[in-house]
């Protein structure tokens, strides 16, 4: 069996409940979206781990690159000013 | 950055207990150990369907057959789990598949025992998922990420395998003499096949050492083999059992239960191939994948005609 034949690759995201971020939870073969979901369905929520799922075939996704991961997040690193704590402000200021 | 430097930052950050990410630079050896130990992880929970898939259709009421089918459909998950955290390294699905069906590829040599009577779905449980659960327990912190999130979904979902096990064994215990008996003959073979579950002991142990280094594995099979004794022998008592070992006997001074000596000329030699079911096993596992092809195929062509469907409405409109 060559590798050419098999089934494409599918991302796999799951709503846990209501009020929550689709989440990635794995990756599995279908043929297409339709099969993609049914055997997400029983690969991921045996359990009721789900109310919702969302398959994306997985040579659509683009990532950014481990190897320049230090330019590409390091600059809000400095950016302190960003966060609350930043600031300074008498004790007697309650509830800000 | 030079090799080298990829190097420094990959052991510092296992040894900060960082965990390492599919696209992260990695040692070969790490990716083809991980690779490695994953199918063969996966194939053991696929082949591991075997022996009880048997006694689906011979369970015998609808409470133990309705918990043994769901029991199994989870090996079936756990199997895909882990397949699917092989694939992130660059592994090929249809090459695993293939490395099993030649025989290439290992799995657990445990599932090339048979399993005679309903008994034996109560000591794979016990025994066997116990066994299981221990080796698998430390690596939910294993180094590699995906490794370590398939990890987490298996445990929680093995802790009903082994009480569905229990409750078997326990049912037999309380039943007749004979039904007991039956339970005890299950314990005697059983026993020392998982035993060996934890792999050759520490001295022997060829592949033990990197993976350690790495955080991939973080307890010694010796270590993990004791747990299993020191967790076995109360739970065997609870069921009136007997462990077939007539060494067993708790030692004051290290408060662990020494055992005797593991027959390792057996274990190779089922390792090798050798073992009672080997040639079943992969045989009921190619004749699956090669009699499923005409599936496979259909459900291609199947979703081939609805895209094109869909193109040619699409073109009407
Ligand atoms: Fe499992
Ligand atoms: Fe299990």
């Amino acid at each position: 069996m060559s590798s050419t034949n098999s089934w494409p690759l599918w991302e796999v995201f799951i709503r846990s409940k209501r009020g929550l971020n689709h989440k990635h939870v794995g990756s599995l073969h279908a043929t297409d979206a339709e099969m993609a979901i049914e055997n997400a369905r029983d690969v991921y929520t045996r359990r009721q781990e789900g109310i919702s799922i969302w398959v994306v075939e997985s040579v659509n996704i683009s990532a950014s690159d481990p190897k320049i991961m230090d330019a590409m997040f390091d600059p809000a690193a400095d950016k302190i000013y960003r966060h609350p704590t930043f600031y300074d402000l008498p004790d007697a200021l309650k509830h800000m | 950055m030079t090799t080298l430097d990829f190097e420094t930052q990959f052991f510092a950050r296992i040894n900060k207990d960082e965990k390492i990410e599919p696209k992260d630079w990695m040692p070969e050896k790490y990716r083809k150990t991980l690779i490695r130990q994953m199918a063969q992880h996966a194939h053991s929970e696929i082949v591991g369907m075997l022996p009880e898939a048997n006694y689906i259709s011979r369970a015998p009421s609808l409470k133990r057959k309705a918990a043994l089918l769901a029991k199994i459909q989870d090996e079936a998950g756990h199997g895909l789990y882990l397949y699917c955290a092989a694939e992130t390294l660059g592994a090929e699905r249809d090459n695993l598949m293939d490395e099993l069906h030649t025989g290439k590829a290992k799995y657990s040599s445990i599932f090339n025992y048979p399993t005679l009577n309903w008994a034996d779905m109560g000591a794979i449980g016990w025994l066997v998922d116990g066994a299981a659960i221990l080796n698998q327990v430390p690596l939910c912190k294993c180094s590699f990420g995906p490794y370590a999130r398939a990890m987490v979904r298996v445990c929680k979902e093995e802790s009903f395998h082994q009480r569905q096990g229990f409750e078997i064994l326990l049912a037999l215990c309380n039943g007749t003499v004979e039904q007991k008996q039956m339970a005890q003959d299950s314990i005697n073979r059983w026993w020392w096949p998982s035993m060996m579950m934890f792999g050759p002991s520490d001295s022997e142990s060829t592949n033990s050492e990197y993976s350690m280094k790495t955080k991939i594995k973080r307890f010694s099979n010796d270590e993990l083999r004791q747990r299993f004794v020191d967790a076995s022998k109360p739970q065997a008592d609870i069921l009136g059992l007997t462990l077939p070992d007539p060494l067993l006997k708790y030692n004051e001074a290290t408060k662990h239960w020494d055992y005797g000596q593991i027959d390792w000329d057996e274990f190779n030699n089922v390792v090798q191939g050798n073992g009672p079911c080997n040639k079943i096993r992969v045989k009921a596992r190619k004749d699956a994948w090669d009699n499923g092809k005409w599936v496979r195929d259909a459900a291609t062509a199947y979703s081939e005609k609805q895209r094109q469907r869909k193109l040619e409405t699409k073109q009407l409109a």
